[in-house]
This record gives structure tokens, C-alpha cells and sequence, in this order.
């Protein structure tokens, strides 16, 4: 017989702390794991800096041109340079996250409840990554309107005041939606697939997954930005 | 009883929040993919600009699927009507 891979959502390996504290176990080691690789990465790829760049400094210096033009379009030249390293950061954070979902053979390690995958595919992570979003935009406005930041809530008439508060809500919620659910709609696709024929037919669904989480990596960095560059016109 | 009850709804609800998500950012994405195929054969040498901007557009409409997704998945498999 086949080994036909079980369905599960919400499952997760604990780390537990006391009885109300607990962690979840898998998404913490990815996520580490992910931190440690893209600043590795980064030490490596800027660590001797030369006039003609070798291969690591070459793919160091397109990702930055990348995330600067997303920084530059959204915010404008005399503003971006201040919030290009958050952006920077979200980028690489939920780039690297989906790639080491998709990318590393996680199947290989057995655990004993839940399973190794993306962290992004936690709604935890997620929603922190949202919530730092929607930190760093209401510390933008003050930092460069002072109180006047304030004023954007009775923009363009004082009766948009409620529209505009609640906005302050469904921006971190959808960002936070938007993720979870399109790193989770990949991983879930792929292993219905791969419980129905397990050979070759998800490896085009696996590709369209790799795409898609990429892009949603420039989708997040993209928002931030936009978020960012919305209050400090 | 009520139980079964209400796992039997929420299977209904979930396969209708999928179903009903989907339709409306299918017309979405088959207008905007349309529009961005009439603008490449207008002007040929805008292909790179315009395969960007439709890309990250296409993007935002599958993401509303995905809140259909979301509401799916949570009444599955973690419903908080189930006792």
C-alpha cells in the first residue's frame, strides 16, 4: 500500500512552560530556523564587499535593489530610506518562511503531534507580522506628522471618522488573512493531491505553490509599505 | 443529535463559503487578465510593466478567495459550534 499522508489542521506539537503557557513548538524552531539562515545569509553575502561582486554579493545586492524600489514607490524619495530596513525585514522574513516550507523536506523529521512547515502557515505568526504592520504605520504618523497625524481620520469629511477607525482594524486583519490562508490553501492543495496520486501530478501544484508563496511575500512587503507610505503624504 | 445537527450544517457552510468565494474574484481575475491581454497586444513593448502590475492585482482578488478559504477551514476543522 501507498503511505497516504492524514489531513490535519490545527495540530500542533507543544512546548509547554506552566499551565497556561505554551508554545508551539514546530512554528518556533522553523521560525528560528529561518532567522538564523536569512541573517547568515545576509552577514555572508555583505561580509567583503567588493567593486566586481561574486555570486553571493550579486543576489544580496538584487534583493536589495528589490525591496528599495518597493520602499521607493510606495512611500516616495525623501521618507523611504527611514522605513526601507521594516519592509526589508518583513520581505526576507516571510520570503524565507515560505520558502523553508516548501523548500526542505520536512517530512523526514517525525514529531509526535503536529508537523514541521512553514511558520507562516500558524496563524500566530501571521498576526504578529500584521500587528507589527499596523505598529510601525501608527508610529510613522506620529513620528513625521506629530499629533497632526490625527487629522487623517476626518479626511476627506468629518463623517468618515467611523469608516476611517474601523479601516485601523481590517487592515492587520486582512494582511493577517491574506497569508495564513494563501500558505495554507497551497499546503492543504498539495497534500489532498498527494493523498489522491502521490507520483508526479502534484509537482506542477508544488510549483504553483512556490510561485504563489513568493508572491505573497511581495504582497505583504508591498501592503506595509503602502500602509506606511499612506500616512505620511 | 444537535451535534451531528451542526457538523451537517457547517459541511453544507463550508462547501457554500468556498463556492460562493470563488465566484465573484473568477469574474474579477478573467476582467483583469482580458483587459491586460488587450493591453499587451495594443502595445507589445509594455508586456514587462503590465505582467507585474496584473500579477500583484491578481493577487489581491485570489486573496478574497482565500477569506472564503479561511472561514472554510476554521468551520471544518475548528468549529466553534461543536461542544
Amino acid at each position: 500500500m501507498f503511505f497516504l499522508s492524514k489531513i490535519e489542521v490545527g495540530s500542533h506539537f507543544y512546548i509547554n512552560f506552566s499551565e497556561s503557557l505554551h508554545l508551539h513548538g514546530e512554528t518556533v524552531i522553523v521560525s528560528s530556523l529561518v532567522v538564523t539562515g536569512v541573517i547568515l545569509f545576509l552577514i555572508l553575502g555583505t561580509r567583503n564587499l567588493e567593486k566586481v561582486p561574486g555570486n553571493l554579493q550579486n543576489i544580496t545586492e538584487i534583493l536589495y535593489e528589490f525591496v528599495k524600489s518597493i520602499a521607493f514607490t510606495q512611500m516616495g524619495p525623501s521618507y523611504y530610506s527611514q522605513f526601507l530596513p521594516f519592509v526589508a525585514t518583513i520581505f526576507l522574513f516571510v520570503l524565507g518562511s515560505n520558502l523553508a516550507g516548501a523548500l526542505i523536506p520536512w517530512k523526514l523529521l517525525e514529531l509526535e503531534a503536529g508537523e514541521f512547515a512553514a511558520p507562516t502557515n500558524d496563524i500566530n505568526t501571521t498576526a504578529a507580522l500584521a500587528i507589527l504592520t499596523s505598529l510601525a504605520y501608527f508610529f510613522a504618523g506620529f513620528k513625521i506628522k506629530g499629533i497632526g497625524y490625527f487629522k487623517r481620520y476626518i479626511k476627506p469629511a468629518p463623517f468618515f471618522l467611523p469608516i476611517n477607525i474601523v479601516e485601523d482594524f481590517t487592515k492587520p486583519l486582512s494582511l493577517n488573512f491574506r497569508l495564513f490562508g494563501n500558505v495554507v490553501a497551497d499546503e492543504l492543495t498539495v497534500t489532498v493531491i498527494c493523498s489522491l496520486v502521490p507520483l508526479i501530478i502534484p509537482l506542477p501544484i508544488m510549483m504553483l505553490g512556490l510561485f504563489a508563496s513568493s508572491l505573497q511575500a511581495l504582497i505583504f512587503a508591498t501592503l506595509a509599505a503602502a500602509y506606511i507610505g499612506e500616512v505620511i503624504e | 443529535m444537535v451535534d451531528s445537527i451542526i457538523s451537517a450544517a457547517s459541511v453544507i457552510a463550508a462547501a457554500i463559503a468556498v463556492g460562493f468565494a470563488g465566484l465573484g474574484p473568477g469574474i474579477g481575475q478573467g476582467n483583469a487578465a482580458g483587459q491586460a491581454v488587450e493591453g499587451i497586444a495594443r502595445q507589445p513593448e509594455a508586456e514587462g510593466k503590465i505582467r507585474g502590475t496584473l500579477l500583484l492585482s491578481l493577487a489581491f482578488m485570489e486573496s478574497l478567495t482565500i477569506y472564503g478559504l479561511v472561514v472554510a477551514l476554521s468551520v471544518l476543522f475548528a468549529n466553534p459550534f461543536v461542544g
